[in-house]
């Protein structure tokens, strides 16, 4: 029992560090969303507050905080005040089992880059995206609004449909990989086809789990109500759905919510289809110093623009954003710091890339109608969830 | 350690029955069993049962829930009625439901030899390779008339809830 | 009658706890059943028993060291599922017809 007092402490400290991160992460990938669509769109996106618009997280909070929070009359108060909770609580405890990196050690301490390591962890986070549902489903009856009704029905009926085809798109890799613990997912994607090629599962050698992927990432883009399949709470269909009567925190915990989601469901393709924490090509040919490459070009290209800027105020921000990020390009060239950057910087480098392939749909698609909707994930994706679950297992038994 | 723990989780899982019983709204018993299921997973959790109690989680919990939910939502029938019922029937209903358990902890403790107590870790057998292995080996002719099974309630349910009344 | 188990200083739960627990669970399902008037109520309170006799199922897996237990209760899981879709349907249909969801008003089959 002894040794499990810094045990204790090291968890604890581990679930701080996750949660800090976490939250702003949360925070400023709605700032990456707004910024990204605009300049899809040909705009600038917010640029007020605080330089190109870094703070205005921070003010949203505060505009959120602040404002009135109406409770609408002839609510049922209980599941009104509960249903944000729930939606928020099993969006955000999944991001506890997910593995940022390898082992590292610490001031003397040897621990593992994840807050636990669950020997079922897969089906632990299947479990847990099917209890969200009870969230949307809730705030849509407990605000008495026939509108927030079929909103709230829809919505988790598309949550319910679309979990059929991403478990079966989940089993594929897992008869490659032969275990449910992310840590083992990941251990079993380490090493290199031929010295070069990542042993990734969409690469793998007795049949590229391409499919799989791609079946994951639509079903994924529907169990988190995104875009094109966010007709339930789209704010120019049924009246912004199953969150019409919710104001002010409780609106916050509905999107926080949401942008967790989405952080878990490309937090689980990148560990069970993109190799987690492993680098593109090996370290020997260089994998090193991409990270320090990147952030150093990004300097200088601040640099570059920091002399002829297209407004005033950037001659002052844009050489500051230069200097950081050459020190931070400096930081990922300590050997120290290098054992638990590099694998940081590898899975939010893979996990960032499909978020903003996320935010990119989002900017680019229309939405499907309902009915077409349905019929896309019971008879297109669920059909071909289980043929390529088929092949994949046919393959696997004759290799 | 593990003491305190059953006794919290067999605590929410006895109070979330009780709510269940008691409450007079279907959608508050509906959340109540929910309670009780994810009470339930911590305690197979406890008993080494890794794989069972994630198939609860997402089977039981997940899907058989929402599924009440989602009729309870629907039809929307609201409260229920209070029913009128005799005296001595009202008097005499918890009494009774409370000889049943007694009677039937006592058997139970009565008939079992004594033996050492649960501790965590002790059950090994509970992964989802063993209990996968002995599914698709001893167990597969249930397995498969079990799915089955499944396709039968599925075309069944289906029919039932699309006939249209002439 | 044997004493109770004492809760001992290590923590280790006494087997029969969990026996009991069953017990308890199996008793207001049994009481759910026979007092409520709602018929999902009902329903659920049958749900609360089979959940009841799962955790036999798992107790008695784990004194015997084997799994057979946790593949009886899965297939008492899967039946349930089964059970509560073509239940569900069935209220969903007596509901179209009679309008009402409680017992003692879908009685046209007594004298």
């Amino acid at each position: 029992m002894t040794g499990s007092i810094p045990y204790l402490v090291i968890a604890l400290i581990k679930t701080l560090l996750v949660v800090a991160v976490v939250m702003h992460v949360l925070a400023y990938l709605q700032w990456v969303e707004r910024k990204v669509i605009a300049h899809v769109q040909l705009r600038v996106g917010p640029r007020r507050v605080g330089p190109h618009g870094l703070l205005q997280p921070l003010a949203d909070v505060i505009k959120l905080i602040t404002k009135e929070g109406m409770i609408p009359s002839h609510v049922n108060k209980v599941f009104y005040f509960l249903a944000p909770f729930l939606a928020v609580v099993f969006a955000l405890i999944p991001m506890s089992l997910i593995p940022f990196g390898g082992d590292i050690t610490v001031f003397g301490v040897h621990t593992s880059m994840q807050v636990t390591d669950v020997s079922v962890g897969i089906l632990l986070v299947l479990g847990l995206s099917g209890m969200g549902v009870y969230g949307v489903a809730l705030a849509g009856w407990a605000s008495n609004n026939k509108y927030s009704l079929m909103g709230g029905l829809r919505s988790s009926a598309q949550m319910i449909s679309y979990e059929l085809p991403m478990a079966m798109a989940i089993a594929a890799p897992l008869l490659m990989l032969n275990t449910l613990s992310f840590r083992g997912m990941v251990d079993g994607q380490a090493g290199f086809y031929f010295g070069v090629i990542p042993k990734w599962i969409i690469f793998q050698y007795p049949f590229p789990q391409v499919v799989s992927f791609i079946l994951f990432i639509v079903a994924g883009f529907a169990e988190t109500n995104r875009v094109p399949f966010d007709l339930p709470e789209a704010e120019n269909e049924l009246v912004a759905g199953f969150h019409t009567e919710y104001s002010s925190m409780q609106f916050a915990a509905f999107f926080m919510a949401e942008y967790a989601n989405m952080m878990t469901v490309s937090a689980i393709a990148t560990i069970l289809f993109l190799g987690g924490w492993h680098p593109l090509w090996p370290a020997e040919y260089g994998s090193k110093f991409l990270p320090s490459l990147i952030f150093a070009a990004s300097g200088l290209i601040c640099f570059s623009h920091g002399f002829s800027p297209a407004r005033p105020f950037d001659r002052i921000t844009l050489p500051v954003f230069g200097v950081i990020f050459l020190g931070i390009a400096g930081i990922f060239l300590i050997p120290v710091a290098q054992t638990f950057l590099l694998p940081i910087f590898w899975f939010g480098g893979k996990t960032g890339a499909i978020l903003f392939v996320f935010i990119w749909v989002r900017a680019t698609l229309p939405r499907f109608r309902y009915d077409q909707l349905m019929r896309f994930a019971w008879t297109f994706l669920f059909p071909v969830a289980i043929v390529n679950l088929f092949i994949t297992g046919l393959l696997v038994a004759l290799s | 350690m593990d003491a305190i723990l059953f006794l919290l989780f067999a605590g929410v899982a006895v109070l979330c029955g009780i709510n269940l019983v008691l409450q007079t709204h279907p959608i508050s018993s509906a959340l109540s069993l929910v309670g009780v299921m994810g009470a339930l997973a911590l305690i197979y959790l406890q008993l080494g049962g890794e794989f069972i109690a994630m198939a609860q989680l997402i089977v039981y919990a997940g899907a058989v829930m929402v599924l009440f939910v989602f009729v309870i939502m629907l039809l929307n029938e609201g409260k229920e009625r209070k029913v009128h019922r005799k005296l001595w029937v009202r008097w005499a209903g918890a009494p009774l439901l409370f000889a049943f358990v007694a009677m039937m902890s006592a058997i139970v403790v009565r008939i079992l030899p004594p033996s050492e107590g649960v501790t965590f870790g002790k059950m090994t057998q509970g992964t989802a390779q063993a209990v996968g292995t002995k599914l698709f080996t001893i167990y597969l002719l249930p397995f498969e008339v079990t799915s089955v099974l499944i396709l039968i309630a599925i075309i069944g349910a289906i029919v039932l809830a699309s006939k249209e009344v002439d | 009658m044997p004493p109770l188990p004492q809760l001992s200083l290590s923590g280790v739960v006494p087997f029969n706890w969990y026996l009991i627990l069953s017990v308890i669970l199996f008793a207001l399902g049994v009481a759910g059943f026979l007092f409520r008037r709602n018929i999902i109520t009902v329903f659920m309170s049958i749900e609360l028993m089979l959940n009841a006799v799962n955790l036999t199922f798992i107790s008695f897996s784990y004194k015997m060291n084997q799994n057979d237990g946790h593949i009886f209760s899965f297939f008492v899981m899967v039946v349930a599922a089964a059970e509560a879709a073509v239940g569900l349907a069935i209220i969903l249909t007596v509901f179209k017809n009679r309008q009402t969801l409680e017992i003692d008003e879908v009685s046209s089959l007594k004298n």
